[in-house]
């Protein structure tokens, strides 16, 4: 399956606009002790253990451990090592704050965005999309950009 | 961060609770009333408020904050920006480990994660925190109620003070934590709420062996599979035994259970049917429909084998401690090594504790025998978190679960994962030595 054509609707967590290849996390992951300063995934049980989560539109559909995420990527998105867009299947306070907190002290604003189930499984790796998230509850678009590949 | 969505339009039914209701009292807080650390306090805990459908926020009894271990710049400016615009707790907050051992501040060799870590650290301090250093808080005299709400961070520290105190306390973060701490409110949601805290899965026990489940290296294997079936679930586990009045030894295999189910998987609560207080019977704790999934020997022996990367018998260190060690498992190491032999040459061993356990185990000559035998304690922090280890350490034996999952990313050694016995057989053979008999 491929987001080819259609635009997905969620529910914004913390708002902002980006655009990035997508990368889909096919385990969860904690971006503490997981994921290094430099956005690699290092958690050796992780089959996407090498790759880079900065500047992609990264989807998690489940957190996974250490509450030290929330820090780490708020580190990353002020170094310019962050997600460009986090897409979540769970309402997980973790990384929105990193996130909240980024925005606060550095008007940063990397978007979060509340997807469900049926959404979710329509993304695929590599994919280029937008995301739009407006104010929290409000709605959030991910939209592609060009064609599938 | 807007105080209000406009409500209609999400395209999406799915937002599970009423519109966030705030008392007069925290509106004002939102608004500055009480200063631009408590506003920003209050802006953090709405926002998370909001996300998770929360329909208004809760007091909390205490905190636990994670905050002041040093993860880069910008946990370091979140924290000064609140000392500078005037942030106090409201609440009793004991603090989590930090980046460096301030009693012996030599062991860490990282001089920017010191000189920073020590900013952090002060900051956190000067916002009212309690300087406890430890991921075991719960053991160094910081004991919430049964069905309190606190605002905990932390994961092993969250999964004790659910799972074996019966607090209550969603998962917190970095940030959320001191933010709670100083708004003493946190989001009426999670596992603040009676029907988050029922158990949607069973995992039945009583077919893992009793003997192995006599030896202490069970348990956190028991964590290891609790982790992974469960993932952030919250699960009832049946057929283990143990009694929470036992003087600390049921109390500190259930640390070792939920520090690894933690890190393996994200659980924030698990029930053990019979021993933990939400818990007496299966029927009180689990959801109409939970399924149940068999457990046995074989596949704790599995997540032996996960947890252990090393293969061959060299080892170089043994780090003990991960959550910080209690005064009854001082007392068991102190048992173990008394009039034995020292450890070998080129293998360092390291235990990690709270200064408050440390101090009364000192007083009770557990100590001792320790660093008689050639160990070394740490306190403030830990061994996984922060450059303690010698460089060039390649093999590390821990009895932590969770040390074992985190130690091969965080320092890129390998690991071994045994039981206290096998940890202390192996320091003084200078190789791993292993009893496979309690596998047979």
């Amino acid at each position: 399956m491929n987001a080819s054509g259609a635009e997905l609707t969620g529910e914004s967590l913390h708002p902002g606009t980006a655009r990035g290849p997508l990368l889909v996390l096919t385990e969860p992951v904690s971006f503490w002790g997981g994921v290094n300063a430099d956005g690699v995934v290092v958690d050796r049980h992780h089959p996407q253990r090498g790759t880079s989560v900065a500047g992609r539109v990264v989807v998690m559909r489940d957190g996974r451990g250490s509450s030290s995420a929330s820090a780490v990527l708020a580190e990353q998105i002020r170094s310019g090592h962050a997600p460009a867009a986090l897409l979540v299947g769970e309402r997980d306070a973790v990384l929105l704050l990193g996130a909240l907190v980024a925005a606060e002290l550095y008007g940063v604003r990397m978007p979060v965005v509340w997807l469900d189930g049926f959404a979710l499984d329509r993304l695929c790796s590599d994919d280029e999309v937008e995301v739009r998230a407006g104010d929290p509850p409000g709605p959030a678009t991910v939209r592609p950009c060009v064609a599938a590949r | 961060m807007t105080r209000s969505g406009t409500g209609s339009g999400t395209g999406s039914d799915t937002h599970s609770g009423s519109p966030l209701r705030l008392t007069e009292r925290e509106q004002q807080m939102l608004d500055g009333r009480d200063g631009e650390a408590v506003a920003l306090c209050m802006r953090l805990v709405t926002g998370v408020a909001r996300a998770s459908g929360a329909p208004r926020l809760l007091e909390v009894a205490s905190a636990h904050v994670d905050g002041c271990l040093y993860h880069g710049r910008a946990g370091l400016d979140f924290a000064e920006r609140l000392v500078e615009t005037g942030g106090r707790v409201s609440v009793r907050t004991t603090l989590n480990v930090g980046s460096l051992d301030l009693l012996h501040p030599w062991l860490v060799r990282d001089q920017e994660i010191a000189a920073s870590g020590r900013r952090l650290m002060q900051a956190y301090v000067e916002l009212g925190c309690e300087p406890t250093w430890s991921c075991a808080p719960y053991q160094s005299g910081h004991r919430p109620a049964l069905g309190s709400h606190v605002a905990w961070a932390e994961s092993n520290a969250i999964a004790f003070v659910n799972s074996v105190l019966g607090a209550r306390t969603d998962r917190y973060g970095d940030f959320l934590d001191i933010a709670a701490a100083v708004t003493g409110r946190a989001p009426d949601a999670g596992l603040h709420r009676d029907e988050a805290r029922r158990a949607v899965l069973v995992l039945d026990l009583s077919g893992v062996s009793r003997a192995l489940l006599e030896e202490d290296v069970a348990w956190p294997l028991v964590g290891a599979v609790l982790g992974a079936r469960a993932g952030t679930r919250v699960a009832a586990l049946t057929g283990l035994p143990g009694d929470l009045a036992d003087g600390g030894r049921t109390e500190d295999r259930l640390k070792a259970l939920g520090a690894t189910a933690a890190s393996s998987g994200g659980v924030a609560l698990f029930h053990v049917v019979g021993v933990t207080p939400e818990a007496p019977t299966l029927a009180t704790v689990a959801a109409p429909g939970a399924p149940t999934l068999s457990v046995g020997t074989a596949d704790l022996r599995a997540a032996r084998d996960e947890l252990s990367t090393a293969s061959g018998d060299r080892l170089d260190a043994v780090s003990l401690g991960t959550p910080h060690f209690s005064l009854t498992e001082l007392a068991a190491l102190a048992d173990l090594l008394r009039g034995g032999a020292p450890f070998a040459d080129g293998v360092d061993v390291w235990v990690s504790t709270s200064r408050r356990v440390l101090d009364e185990a000192r007083a009770l000559g557990y100590v001792d025998p320790l660093l008689a035998a050639g160990g070394r304690v740490l306190t403030d922090t830990c061994t996984y978190v922060t450059p303690v280890l010698r460089p060039g350490t390649g093999v590390v034996m821990t009895n932590s679960g969770k040390w074992a999952w985190y130690a091969p990313g965080n320092l890129g050694v390998d690991t071994v994962l045994g039981s206290l016995a096998e940890c202390v057989a192996s320091a003084r053979a200078g190789r791993v030595v292993r009893d496979e008999r309690l596998w047979g």
